[in-house]
């Protein structure tokens, strides 16, 4: 049989999916074994045992300085920024990709200017922003919204494109005006389509977000593991880069469920 | 003063003529087949008195009013697809004719209880209402052209444009529709224009019969010219004339 037509049965599926996780597991292990056999203090490679108390540390010892828990300090104020900007950047380009899709004369006004935006690589205006805003929150709630609003912009106008011709004259001829149709046939159409365009944006929304804290910040994952990255502090990296992870795929899976739940004729009609 | 009016109408894409010279009358509660070949501008004729699109040069008038510059609740209509709206249940697809009309698209609650009690009424009427809860994916391409033609009734229009509403259906469907068509077309005495690919069909639904063709030819420049209508028939007289039509301007 060709290998295109052997499929793995459900057991094997779920086999094969953890051994590879397994093998980087145990190839970490042994490396960083046989590192700290040569050199005890090494500690680009901590044990797993290190990286798991490291985090138990992280995660229930309040700092001795000042009296909070960093790590949740840091989460909390990271995921207030991703999500004041996701949000900003989700209703605006809902706003102009539907304004944009719809009206001609608003098409032929903005069109090229979003076209232009969107290839300016947003992190070279991180210190266009930094000079102009400050070093505070909205310097960093900017870069966000500039990085990822041109793209969810873009996906929505075509999303509007595609809605088929056939539906937006019906409901004209049913005495529907132009807010009507906005309201009623293309934003409960597009809705699921936004939700799919901020998903795909939460990758590049994290990126802005770690670079710009990286730069400049008090507190906040990406602040903390390029502070810690001056002592080599690889567990505590290590610890923030899992949970950073984890909180991406959470986000992730959290947008996906609210879409099934809210719009089954989506599911149904592909 | 006849109830649809067109005279001297053209339409242009570009530098390329579709349709040319076309004139034509007809009364109030006729129901007008119009066949031709594939791409000869049949879609492009109905768009016109849909006023989806702008004639290049002459005029559509109904029951007597300006020429329309947009859609709008005279004129219904329902595509070969994509004519209900997806994202509303069976039910919803019916109430939105009621509802669009209001500026904000909203309805009072006695206008909404009125709107679903006449919706229901339409769904039993058009038997689909063990499925008002359904969204349109889950109906078969009959059921719902069922639905888009009910909703299009509902809306009461001075005039119903069908662009080959039963073209994506099997035969034994297109057979029921043909029936379906019929009673509501005698019910409401609706002015109804449809594009046909099949002229048996047009015969047998029509009570007349536009057989749109090129009148000029020039075989080296095949788009020089664009189509008007060759053939203006009374289907309950001219039955003979199917052949010839067949013969002369290829349509099945
Ligand atoms: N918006 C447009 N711009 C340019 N050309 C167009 C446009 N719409 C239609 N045409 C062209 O006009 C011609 C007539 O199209 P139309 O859709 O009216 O034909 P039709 O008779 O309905 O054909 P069919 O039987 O395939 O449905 C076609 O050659 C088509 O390519
Ligand atoms: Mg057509």
């Amino acid at each position: 049989m060709r290998w295109i037509n052997r499929k793995p049965d459900h057991v094997s599926q779920i086999i094969l999916a953890l051994l590879s996780f397994m093998i980087i597991l145990v190839v970490y292990t042994l490396t960083s074994q046989a590192r700290l056999a040569v050199n005890p203090s090494d500690k680009l490679m901590p044990a797993i045992s290190k990286i798991i108390e490291t985090a138990g540390r992280l995660i229930f010892e309040p700092d001795k300085r000042s009296g909070e828990i960093l790590f949740w300090k840091d989460s909390l104020v990271s995921l207030v920024r991703i999500c004041i900007g996701i949000i900003i950047a989700g209703v605006s380009g809902l706003f102009f990709g539907m304004a944009i899709g719809m009206i001609p004369y608003i098409r032929a006004a903005l069109s090229p200017l979003v076209k232009v935006i969107s290839v300016v690589p947003p992190l070279a205006l991180l210190p266009i922003m930094f000079i102009a805003l400050g070093l505070g929150e909205t310097s960093k709630i900017t870069l966000i919204v500039i990085g990822v609003t041109p793209f969810i912009i873009r996906d929505l106008i075509a999303r509007v494109d595609e809605i088929p011709v056939e539906q937006i004259v019906k409901a004209q001829t049913l005495g529907a005006n132009t807010f009507v149709i906005a309201k009623s046939v293309v934003l409960p159409q597009i809705m699921p389509r936004l939700v799919s365009a901020i998903r795909l944006s939460l990758g590049p929304a994290w990126l802005f977000l770690i670079a710009a804290e990286a730069v400049a910040a008090e507190a906040g994952l990406g602040y903390r593991i390029f502070l810690v990255r001056r002592y080599l502090a690889m567990d505590v990296i290590l610890t923030y880069v899992i949970w950073i992870s984890f909180l991406a795929f959470v986000m992730d899976w959290v947008l996906r469920k609210t879409s099934e739940n809210l719009w089954p004729w989506m599911e149904s009609k592909s | 003063m006849s109830f649809v009016s067109v005279r001297n109408l053209y339409q242009k894409y570009g530098n390329r003529p579709i349709l040319e010279r076309v004139n034509f009358e007809a009364g109030e509660g006729e129901f007008v087949s119009i066949v031709g070949a594939s791409g000869c501008g049949k879609s492009t004729f109905l768009r016109l008195l849909l006023a989806q699109e702008i004639p290049s040069k002459g005029v559509i008038s109904i029951a007597g009013a300006e020429p329309a510059k947009e859609p709008s609740l005279d004129r219904g209509v329902v595509f070969q697809r994509y004519s209900v709206f997806p994202h509303r249940t069976v039910l919803q697809n019916l109430v939105a004719v009621f509802a669009m009309k209001n500026s904000l698209g909203m309805l009072s609650r006695s206008e909404k209880k009125d709107a679903e009690n006449a919706a229901m009424t339409a769904l039993e009427r058009i038997g689909l209402a063990h499925m008002k809860d359904q969204y349109p994916s889950a109906l078969s391409g009959g059921m719902q052209q069922r639905l888009a033609i009910a909703q299009a009734l509902l809306a009461k229009p001075k005039i119903l444009l069908l662009d080959e509403p039963f073209g994506a259906l099997d035969p034994g469907t297109t057979a029921n529709m043909h029936d379906f068509l019929l009673e509501l077309h005698d019910e409401t005495k609706m002015s109804v224009f449809m594009v046909t690919h099949d002229l048996e069909e047009g015969f047998k639904l029509g009570n007349r019969l536009l057989v749109f063709d090129k009148p000029r030819w020039d075989p080296d420049f095949p788009d020089a010219y664009g189509a008007t209508i060759t053939f203006d028939l009374d289907t309950n007289q001219d039955k003979s004339t199917i052949d010839h039509i067949r013969e002369t301007s290829n349509v099945q």
